[in-house]
C-alpha cells in the first residue's frame, strides 16, 4: 500500500497550508522531516529540515490508524510559509522512501473504503475534488498553449512512435517491419530525455507559460473591452511589457496585481459571423479564453455567443458611464469607475488559487518529468543491451508514457496500433 | 402433444465460438445442445488455415488451460509449427500453425460427437423463445423446439452475411453456405445496437499448378511447440511453406481495376480490420513499395488447395486471375476459389455483461465474431468463456469472471466490453499491459487452478497439472537454498562483481549470460533438476522483478474490479451527480468501479460519489 501525500485543500487568505500525508509510511516521513514529532492528536511546532535546509517552522499533528481522517495512520503539517514553501516540502516528501503524490480525492477514496466518511460527507467534498481535477485539467491545457504547447505535442508524437516501433517488432515479427528498429527508438529516447531533463531544470521557465495567470476579457466587439484594457494598465499598476499576441487576434499585457504575475488578454470580438476568417480568429480568442485562469465577461446586457461563465469567471456590465442603476459590477473603461472593486476582486480570487492548487500543481508536474526521465533511461539500457530485450524496453516506456499522461494526454494502444498501421504495410 | 426436449444450455452455432462453449458446458455437467446448420462443417477455418500468433496464440494456450478444446485439435492437426519471437523473451514469444483444414475439421466433429452430456443438432435456429422478456429456449425451421434458459449464440459471420466479389453479390455466411436471415429478423426486433463490419479472404490457388521449386521455403521449427500443455509433439506430418511476392506488374493490374474492387466501389458499407488489409488497400496505401510479400500455406496434407496470405481481395474473379499470374511462381496457377469480403451484422459488446450474458435479454449470451471479434481464436476464448457462465448459472453457481490483470481472455472481454469495437478486434500482445507476467509459458499456472475452481477441468488434466507444479515448486525450493558465489560464476562466462556477495541459485537464472547448458555441467544443484522444469524457473525468474513491480497497478485494479455496481443500479438517486453524469452512467451501466471509471467524462469525484452509495453505513468495501 502506498503512502500518499498532498495538500488538503486550504480555502482563503489565512496563508496556512495543510500537508496531508496518510499511509504506513506516513509517519516514518513526518520524523524525517520534523525530527520528533508530538503524541498523537496533540499539535507541536517543528522545525521542518531536508537536505540541509530549514525549510519551515510548522505546527504537526499526527493521527494513528483508525482515528484519523482516512482511517490510515495520518500527519498533517500545517505550514505558513507562502507557495514556495509549500513547494520545498512536497519535494521534501517526494524524496521519502514509499511516498507519492496523491491522486485526486485519493484521500476521500481511502477514507470511504475504510469505512470513515458516509455518503453525506462524500458530496460534501465532491466540490472540492472536482475542482482540483478542474485544476490540474487546466494546467495541463495551459501548458498546451503558445510554445510549450507545441514542445508537448511533439512529446506525444515521439513517444507514440517509439512505441509503436517496438511493438511493431513484437507483434508483427513475422511481417514486413524492421528488423532492427533501435537506431531510431534511441534516437526518440535521447531527445525526449533530453527535453524533459531541460523542463526538470526549469531552464525553460522564461519559455513556460507565465509563472501567474492569465485572465482573458472577453465580450462583443463594441463592449468596451479594450478601453478597459487600457483603464487597467493605467492604474496602479507595473506594466512590464506589452506583447503584440502571436495573432493579431488576441493582445496580451502583463502586469501585477496584489503582487502576483497577471497576463490580460484582449480576446477578438465575439459575434456571429459569416466571414470565415473572422470566425477563425473567434474561434482562436476562444480557445484562448477557455485555457485562461479566469474570465471577464464584458456585456451590455446580452449573452456572448460561444462561451459560458465558468467558477470565479466575472460577469460585469460594461460601459457604466453610460448607464444609471443595475445589480452587480458594472465598470467604466472610460472614467474609471468600478475599476478598483474590479482589480480588488480579482486579485482576491487569484491570491486563493495560489495558495493551494499552484504549488501543488507545479510539484504534480515535477514529478511527472522526473519519473519519466527515469524510465526512459531504463528503456534505453534495455534497448543498447546486446541481448536487448524489447517487451522489458517497451514496458519501461509504457511506464514513462503513463507518468506523462497528465501532460500529453493519455497514450492509449489504438494510438500505438494506428502509428504502426500507417508505417507499414501489415498484413498477412 | 409433443414432448419439448429441455436442455440446461443450447449453443447456436459449431464454429470455434460454438465448439467450444458447447464443450466447456458440457465439462461442466450440465446438459447441452449444440445445434449447427451442417454437422460436417463443425470445425471448418473460413480464413486463413493457422492458428495462433502473437496474442492469438496467448489465447489457445488459455484455453487449452481451462480444458478447452482448440489447442488439442490443432496440435492433431497443425503441419508446420512456428513459435513466432523465438529470439525474443518468452513473455513475446507466440505459438502459432498451419492447420490441415481436412484434419482438424475430423478431430473437432470426433470430439464434439463424442462428448460425454453435449448432443449435437443439425438444423437452422429460427428464431429465440422469450417468456417475460427472459430466454426460454428456440426454435427450429423445421418446427421443433427446443426448452433452455441458457441460450448461448454463436452466429459467426451468417447474421445477414453478405459476400462481394467484384460487384457480385450473394447472401452467404461463409463461401458455401447460407446466411441465417430469419433469426437476424428476431434479433434485430430486440432492438440491440448493432453495427456492419466486413472482412477479406483471398482466392484459394490449385497447388499443383504453382512452380514451388524456383520460391522460398519456410520449414516449421525443428522443435515445434505445440499448444496443448498436455501435449508433447504434433501428430501429423511436417511441411513446409513457401514465400513469394507481388511485382509492380501485379500492382498495375489492381491499381487498373480498383473501381471494380467491391470495397472501393463503394458496395460494402462495413469497416474491415487495418491489420488485414486487402491487396488493394495495400497498393494504394503503401503505393511507394514495389513488392508484397505472399506466403503460400497448403491447407492440407492430401489437399492441393494453398492458401495465398497477404492477396486478401474483392476484386472481379476474371481480375484476380490477371494479378496471380503475374506473381513469381504463379504463372500458371489457376484459382480454385475467388477471394471476396463478406460484410455482416455485429452487436455492440458493450450491451454484455463480462460473463458475454447480454443485459439486454437475461440468459441469452452472445460470443464469437458477432461481439465484434475478428479471428478463431478470439471467437473460441469468448465462446469458452459464454459456455461456462452459461452452465453455471443454470444450476447456480458462481459466475466465472476474467480479469485483465490475469488472462489474455480478461483483457479481451474487458475491452469489448468497456470500450466496444470500431473495427473488428484482434488480439496483440500490446494490449496486455501485464504481458510481463501473463504469458504463454503460465496459462496453466493461471488459468487451471480458475477451471478447477469453476469445474471444468477433467481429472486427466487436474493431475499432469498438479504433478507440474509440485516438480516446480520443488525446484524452486530446491534453488532458493543453494548460494554460488562470483567467483564460480564468473568462470563460466557469467559477469558478476568479484567482491559482490554469493547469490541465490535461483536468482542467477535471471542473470545476463546465465546459459542452462554452463550452469547444469557447473553446479550440481542444477543438474539434480529435470531439463523442462529448469527451462521454466528460468523465465519464471527472469520476470519476478517485473511482477513485483507491477504488483501496485495489479492490486490497483483488482481492486477497483471488485467493487461491484449491481445490475440497474439507480444513478438518479445520487443527488451529488450531475444529469450528465447520471445519464453516461445509466446508459453504460457499468458492472464495477473500474468498467465505470472508463467512461469518457466521468470524474474522480462522480465515482467516489458511486463508491459511497454502494457501501452501506459501517461497512468496509472490498479491498
Amino acid at each position: 500500500m502506498d503512502t500518499i501525500y498532498a495538500l488538503a485543500t486550504a480555502r482563503g487568505r489565512s496563508g496556512l497550508a495543510v500537508v496531508r500525508i496518510s499511509g504506513p509510511a506516513a509517519f516514518a516521513a513526518g520524523l524525517a522531516l520534523c525530527g520528533s514529532l508530538p503524541a498523537p492528536r496533540v499539535a507541536g511546532l517543528r522545525r521542518l529540515n531536508w537536505g540541509g535546509e530549514l525549510l519551515d517552522e510548522a505546527l504537526v499533528l499526527g493521527f494513528v490508524e483508525g482515528a484519523s481522517f482516512t482511517g490510515e495512520p495520518v500527519v498533517e503539517l500545517h505550514c505558513h510559509g507562502g507557495p514556495a514553501v509549500v513547494g520545498a516540502v512536497l519535494r521534501a516528501l517526494s524524496d521519502q522512501p514509499g511516498l507519492r503524490l496523491a491522486e485526486a480525492g485519493e484521500f476521500t477514496r481511502r477514507a470511504l473504503e475504510n469505512g470513515v466518511l458516509d455518503l453525506a460527507q462524500v458530496e460534501g467534498l465532491a466540490d472540492l475534488i472536482d475542482a482540483e481535477t478542474e485544476a490540474q485539467r487546466r494546467q495541463a491545457v495551459r501548458v498546451l498553449s503558445g510554445s510549450v504547447g507545441q514542445k508537448v505535442d511533439g512529446w506525444r508524437r515521439d513517444l507514440i512512435r517509439a512505441g509503436a516501433l517496438l511493438e511493431a517488432t513484437i507483434d508483427f515479427a513475422d511481417e514486413d517491419v524492421p528488423v532492427d528498429v533501435s537506431p531510431e527508438v534511441l534516437s526518440l529516447i535521447d531527445g525526449l530525455m533530453a527535453d524533459l531533463g531541460r523542463e526538470a531544470a526549469g531552464v525553460t521557465a522564461a519559455e513556460r507559460i507565465r509563472d501567474g495567470f492569465e485572465v482573458a476579457i472577453v465580450g462583443a466587439p463594441n463592449a468596451g473591452k479594450s478601453t478597459l484594457l487600457n483603464q487597467l494598465a493605467g492604474r496602479e499598476a507595473a506594466i512590464t511589457s506589452e506583447i503584440a499576441g502571436t495573432t493579431r487576434d488576441v493582445i496580451e499585457v502583463r502586469m501585477e496585481i496584489a503582487g502576483l504575475p497577471v497576463t490580460f488578454l484582449d480576446t477578438a470580438g465575439l459575434r456571429d459571423t459569416e466571414d470565415r476568417l473572422e470566425q477563425a480568429g473567434i474561434d482562436r480568442a476562444l480557445a484562448r479564453a477557455e485555457a485562461a485562469d479566469l474570465r471577464l465577461f464584458l456585456t451590455d446586457g446580452d449573452a456572448i455567443p460561444g462561451l459560458e461563465p465558468f467558477g470565479d469567471d466575472l460577469v460585469v456590465l460594461g460601459k457604466a458611464d453610460t448607464r444609471s442603476g443595475g445589480s452587480g459590477l458594472a465598470v467604466s473603461g472610460k472614467t474609471g469607475a468600478g475599476v478598483p472593486e474590479l482589480m480588488a476582486r480579482i486579485g482576491e480570487i487569484l491570491v486563493e488559487r495560489v495558495g493551494s492548487a499552484g504549488a501543488l500543481v507545479r510539484e504534480r508536474h515535477r514529478v511527472a518529468v522526473t519519473t519519466a526521465i527515469a524510465a526512459l533511461a531504463e528503456s534505453r539500457a534495455e534497448v543498447v543491451r546486446p541481448d536487448s530485450r524489447v517487451e522489458l524496453a517497451a514496458e519501461h516506456l509504457r511506464r514513462a508514457v503513463r507518468a506523462l499522461d497528465a501532460l500529453v494526454g493519455r497514450v492509449d494502444v489504438d494510438d500505438l496500433l494506428g502509428e504502426i498501421f500507417a508505417s507499414f504495410c501489415i498484413g498477412k | 402433444m409433443f414432448h419439448v426436449k429441455h436442455y440446461d444450455v443450447i449453443v447456436i452455432g459449431g464454429g470455434h465460438a460454438g465448439a467450444e462453449a458447447a464443450a466447456a458446458a458440457a465439462r461442466m455437467g450440465v446438459s447441452t445442445a449444440l445445434v449447427t446448420l451442417r454437422v460436417e462443417t463443425l470445425g471448418a477455418m473460413s480464413c486463413n488455415p493457422a492458428i495462433g500468433g502473437l496474442g492469438k496464440g496467448h489465447l489457445v494456450r488459455e484455453i487449452d488451460a481451462l480444458d478447452g478444446v482448440m489447442g488439442r485439435m490443432a496440435d492433431r492437426a497443425g503441419i508446420q509449427f512456428r513459435l513466432l519471437n523465438r529470439r525474443k523473451g518468452p513473455a513475446v514469444q507466440g505459438p502459432r500453425a498451419q492447420i490441415d483444414r481436412r484434419l482438424y475439421r475430423e478431430a473437432m466433429r470426433a470430439e464434439l460427437l463424442a462428448t460425454p452430456g453435449l448432443e449435437v443438432i443439425e438444423g437452422e435456429v429460427a428464431g429465440l423463445r422469450l417468456v417475460g422478456g427472459k430466454v426460454a429456449g428456440v426454435v427450429l425451421a423445421s418446427g421443433v423446439e427446443l426448452a433452455s434458459g441458457r441460450v448461448v449464440l454463436t452466429a459467426g459471420t451468417f447474421l445477414n452475411g453478405v459476400i462481394h466479389i467484384g460487384d457480385r453479390q450473394m447472401s452467404g455466411g461463409r463461401m458455401g453456405d447460407s446466411p441465417s436471415r430469419v433469426l437476424a429478423v428476431q434479433l434485430a426486433e430486440l432492438a440491440l445496437p448493432v453495427g456492419r463490419l466486413k472482412t477479406g479472404t483471398p482466392p484459394r490457388l490449385d497447388g499443383r499448378t504453382i512452380d514451388w521449386a524456383r520460391l522460398e521455403s519456410q520449414p516449421g521449427d525443428e522443435h515445434p511447440a505445440v499448444f496443448s500443455f498436455l501435449n508433447r509433439a504434433p501428430e501429423a506430418r511436417q511441411i513446409s511453406c513457401g514465400i513469394t511476392h507481388t511485382s509492380e506488374a501485379t500492382h498495375q493490374i489492381v491499381r487498373d481495376n480498383l473501381d471494380r474492387s467491391a470495397m472501393y466501389g463503394g458496395h460494402i458499407e462495413g469497416v474491415g480490420p487495418r491489420y488485414c488489409p486487402s491487396i488493394e488497400d495495400k497498393v494504394v496505401r503503401f503505393a511507394d513499395k514495389t513488392s508484397h510479400q505472399v506466403f503460400l500455406e497448403p491447407e492440407g496434407l492430401d489437399d492441393p488447395t494453398v492458401y495465398p496470405n497477404g492477396l486478401s481481395t474483392s476484386l472481379p474473379e476474371e481480375v484476380q486471375s490477371a494479378y496471380i499470374r503475374t506473381i513469381p511462381g504463379l504463372e500458371q496457377t489457376v484459382i480454385l476459389q475467388p477471394g471476396y469480403a463478406i460484410e455482416y451484422d455485429y452487436f455492440d459488446p458493450r450491451g454484455l455483461h463480462r460473463t458475454l450474458e447480454t443485459r439486454a435479454v437475461p440468459g441469452l449470451y452472445f460470443a464469437g465474431q458477432i461481439n465484434g471479434t475478428t479471428g478463431y481464436e478470439e471467437a473460441g476464448a469468448q465462446g469458452l468463456v459464454a459456455g461456462l457462465n452459461a452452465a453455471a448459472a443454470s444450476c447456480g453457481r458462481t459466475p466465472v469472471e476474467f480479469s485483465r490483470t490475469g488472462s489474455y481472455i480478461g483483457v479481451m472481454i474487458d475491452d469489448l466490453t468497456s470500450r466496444g469495437v470500431t473495427e473488428p478486434y484482434r488480439m496483440f500482445t500490446s494490449r496486455a499491459e501485464f504481458r510481463l507476467t501473463v504469458r504463454a509459458d503460465n496459462a496453466d499456472r493461471r488459468l487451471t487452478p480458475v477451471g478447477l475452481q469453476a469445474g471444468c477441468v477433467s481429472d486427466a488434466r487436474r493431475g499432469a497439472f498438479e504433478a507440474k507444479v509440485e516438480a516446480l515448486e520443488a525446484g524452486r525450493a530446491a534453488l532458493d537454498s543453494v548460494l554460488i558465489g562470483p567467483k564460480a560464476l564468473n568462470s563460466i562466462g557469467i559477469a558478476v562483481s568479484k567482491d559482490g556477495g554469493k547469490r541465490r541459485a535461483y536468482d542467477i537464472l535471471s542473470l545476463p549470460g546465465a546459459e542452462l547448458p554452463d550452469l547444469v555441467s557447473a553446479f550440481p544443484e542444477f543438474a539434480a533438476l529435470d531439463f523442462d522444469v529448469l527451462e521454466q524457473l528460468q523465465i519464471d525468474s527472469t520476470y519476478d522483478q517485473y511482477a513485483d513491480r507491477q504488483a501496485k497497478e495489479v492490486a490497483d485494479l483488482r481492486r477497483q474490479e471488485s467493487q461491484r455496481i449491481p445490475s440497474g443500479f439507480d444513478y438518479s438517486r445520487i443527488s451529488g451527480l450531475s444529469n450528465e453524469m447520471k445519464q453516461k452512467l445509466s446508459r453504460a451501466q457499468p458492472d464495477s468501479i473500474l468498467q465505470a471509471s472508463r467512461i469518457e467524462g466521468v470524474t474522480p469525484a462522480a465515482l467516489l460519489l458511486v463508491l459511497a452509495c454502494l457501501r452501506k453505513p459501517g461497512d468496509r468495501l472490498a479491498g
